[in-house]
């Protein structure tokens, strides 16, 4: 197992140092000066240069990504062009609340959409299934931002409910989290009602409710935990979804959030903070992915025992072929 | 010339027979009996329609302003209201899906055949697997969204390069599928005879590996297309997409946002056109996963 995670780990580091150079490779594209960024129009050809020269802007393509790529590995994302602070420093500062908002939302999205899930899939065709399969259609046929301006124009402008927008208290959370736990509910509940559907149809089930075991057990114990893995698959794609994709949500919220504020950093020519804000996302995502792998080693030990054969086979070509010298 | 003559006529025996069996009459009778498929593919087509004789169908022109008739309630002549501009927002509606079917089209085929032969590539030739699966999975390692927002940073915030963007995120999925499907379809005894009887690679992947690796690539591209629609309102609704005053779906939910309270329909209608056509193609996309795969539905 242990083995398992090293050599997933091994295999993610290529990824993240493509991700590396992919991001710095377009910013370093991007059009403009970043010493105008920093000192504005007005700045004299000296001052440009002296913050080129601070810099390293002149320096060749490779030198500066390798730079950036030794700084990463310290934990060094650069300087914010806007307010010369550390990066990271920056993007801490941000990112708890596009956390909070990231799993408070599919956790909301996960009680719905498994329950509505699983009643679907047990109760096919029923009306029911059809309002739920009907609404999760829905949830992912619409925009997030769209679906959060008609909730606030629901429950805070005609029933002066909630409040439409801040981060302050609980209650400023719960449409933002609404928001985006309907969006997680619907793909997840799609996800669990054709995993289950799939499932439900093995002989093992009808076995287990031949001998009289009651429904409930039958579909919580046999049927559910068989069905878990593509659910537990959907749930990691959504978190790393909504880490990205909360900046429209945070946008009609007027959330702090990390995605704000790499949109706003986009506006605002401040390319340290794009490219830091990126990779740290995309970081949290492979390790996210690192995690889901684990746990379906967890969750199905078919998966986990097909790593300790691999284990056993290799051990025993190696004792053969030691026999062998 | 007697045994030429005689191929064609069973040639064209088999041309007459196989119209009525062929897979893609199979799946069509399939997806006919579906009906909520059917229902779905009715409305994209009134939806295409409606984008294509769009100058001929709206009431007003999409970027004529008229104050005296600025943020009207739905009305008789205004069967949509009007913005803070005095247009018209039925006529923006209706010539947006211009932009949203062609943006979405566009990109979805360009990434459809640019992912398909990657993966094709990766999975038929296994010298070039490796390299060609690591450039995707790590494009496939930032969130698309992010993806879209750096190439757009560098390239600057305009449709074309919104374009670009939801092109290179969406062509990694593709290339996944067709790799996926390759590699199962390559090893079966059929291509083994084809090789056999010395049919070439190009032959061999044109004949037989594309047509019978195309039902989950033809579902992608149904379901791909209403990423690439949800996407590119959300990069047009934050300003990173089309650029005002074009009549794009998600910028006018952006530019309709600060009327909420009294105004509701500016932005809540044109969303309502986008959850209508995604809602569309979503069920097509199941309708024809199920034709295509039959074994699901059971």
């Amino acid at each position: 197992m242990l083995k398992f995670i090293f050599r997933r780990i091994l295999l993610m580091l290529p990824v993240v140092f493509g991700i590396i150079v992919i991001i710095f490779t377009l910013m370093y594209l991007t059009p403009g000066d970043p010493a105008l960024s920093i000192l504005g129009e007005n700045a004299t050809p000296e001052q440009i240069q002296a913050i080129h020269d601070e810099l390293g802007l002149d320096d060749p393509y490779l030198v500066r990504l390798g730079r950036y790529f030794f700084g990463v590995l310290q934990g060094d994302f650069g300087i914010s062009y806007k307010s010369g602070r550390p990066v990271m420093d920056e993007i801490l500062q941000r990112y708890p609340y596009t956390l909070k908002l990231t799993f408070a939302s599919v956790l909301l999205g996960v009680i719905i959409g498994v329950t509505a899930g699983i009643i679907s899939a047990i109760r096919q065709y029923s009306i029911l299934d059809n309002f739920f399969t009907t609404f999760s259609l829905f949830g992912v046929s619409a925009p997030s931002f769209w679906i959060a301006m008609v909730l606030v124009l629901i429950f805070s402008v005609r029933l002066k409910l909630l409040p439409a927008t801040g981060s302050y208290e609980f209650k400023h959370w719960i449409l933002p989290v609404f928001t985006l736990g309907l969006q997680a509910s619907a793909s997840i509940m799609r996800m669990t009602r054709s995993s289950m559907l799939e499932v439900i149809r093995q002989d093992y089930i009808r076995t287990s409710k031949a001998k009289g075991q009651s429904e409930f057990i039958t579909v919580m114990k046999h049927a559910f935990k068989n069905a878990l893995v593509p659910i537990i698959t959907v749930i990691g794609i959504r978190i790393c979804g909504f880490l990205a994709g909360a900046v429209l949500v945070e946008t009609v919220f007027a959330i702090p959030g990390l995605g704000k504020f790499i949109i706003d950093s986009v506006n605002f020519k401040d390319y340290p903070i794009v490219q830091g804000g990126v990779l740290w996302i995309g970081l949290n995502c492979i390790v996210i992915n690192l995690i889901v792998d684990i746990i379906y080693c967890f969750v199905d030990p078919r998966i986990k025992s097909l790593y300790a054969l691999k284990k056993t086979k290799k051990q025993k070509v190696t004792s053969i072929t030691a026999q062998g010298v | 010339m007697t045994i030429m003559s005689e191929i064609t006529i069973v040639k064209n025996k088999g041309a007459i027979k196989r119209k009525k069996n062929t897979p893609m009459y199979e799946v069509w009778n399939r997806l006919k009996k579906n009906r909520m498929a059917m229902g779905g593919l009715i409305v994209l087509f009134i939806i295409l329609l409606s984008a294509i004789f769009a100058p001929y169908i709206i009431p007003y022109d999409y970027a004529e302003q008229d104050y005296d008739a600025k943020l009207q309630l739905p009305n008789s002549e205004h069967w949509f209201g009007t913005d803070n501009f005095g247009r018209d927002i039925f006529s923006r509606i209706i010539y947006g899906g211009r932009y949203t079917l062609f943006i979405s089209f566009t990109c979805i085929t360009i990434a459809a055949f640019i992912g398909s032969i990657m993966g094709l590539i990766a999975a038929f030739y296994s010298r070039l697997d490796n390299i060609i699966m690591r450039i995707i999975d790590i494009f496939m390692g930032i969130p698309s969204m992010l993806m879209c927002v750096s190439i757009i940073a560098a390239l600057g915030s305009n449709m074309w390069n919104m374009m670009i963007a939801l092109c290179v995120t969406a062509v990694p999925e593709f290339a996944r599928i067709m790799r996926a499907q390759v590699l199962t379809i390559k090893e079966q005894e059929f291509i083994e005879s084809a090789r056999s009887i010395g049919a070439s690679n190009f032959r061999i992947i044109r004949k037989h590996i594309i047509p019978n690796s195309m039902a989950p690539i033809i579902v992608q591209y149904t379901l791909g297309a209403v990423n690439v629609i949800l996407m590119s309102a959300a990069l047009s609704f934050i300003g990173m997409g089309v650029q005002p005053p074009t009549p794009e779906w998600g910028l006018m939910i952006s530019a309709g946002r600060a009327y909420l309270r009294d105004q509701w329909y500016i932005c809540i209608l044109p969303g309502l056109a986008i959850v209508v056509t995604s809602y569309a193609l979503n069920l097509l996309g199941d309708g024809l996963r199920d034709a295509l795969d039959p074994r699901l539905k059971q």
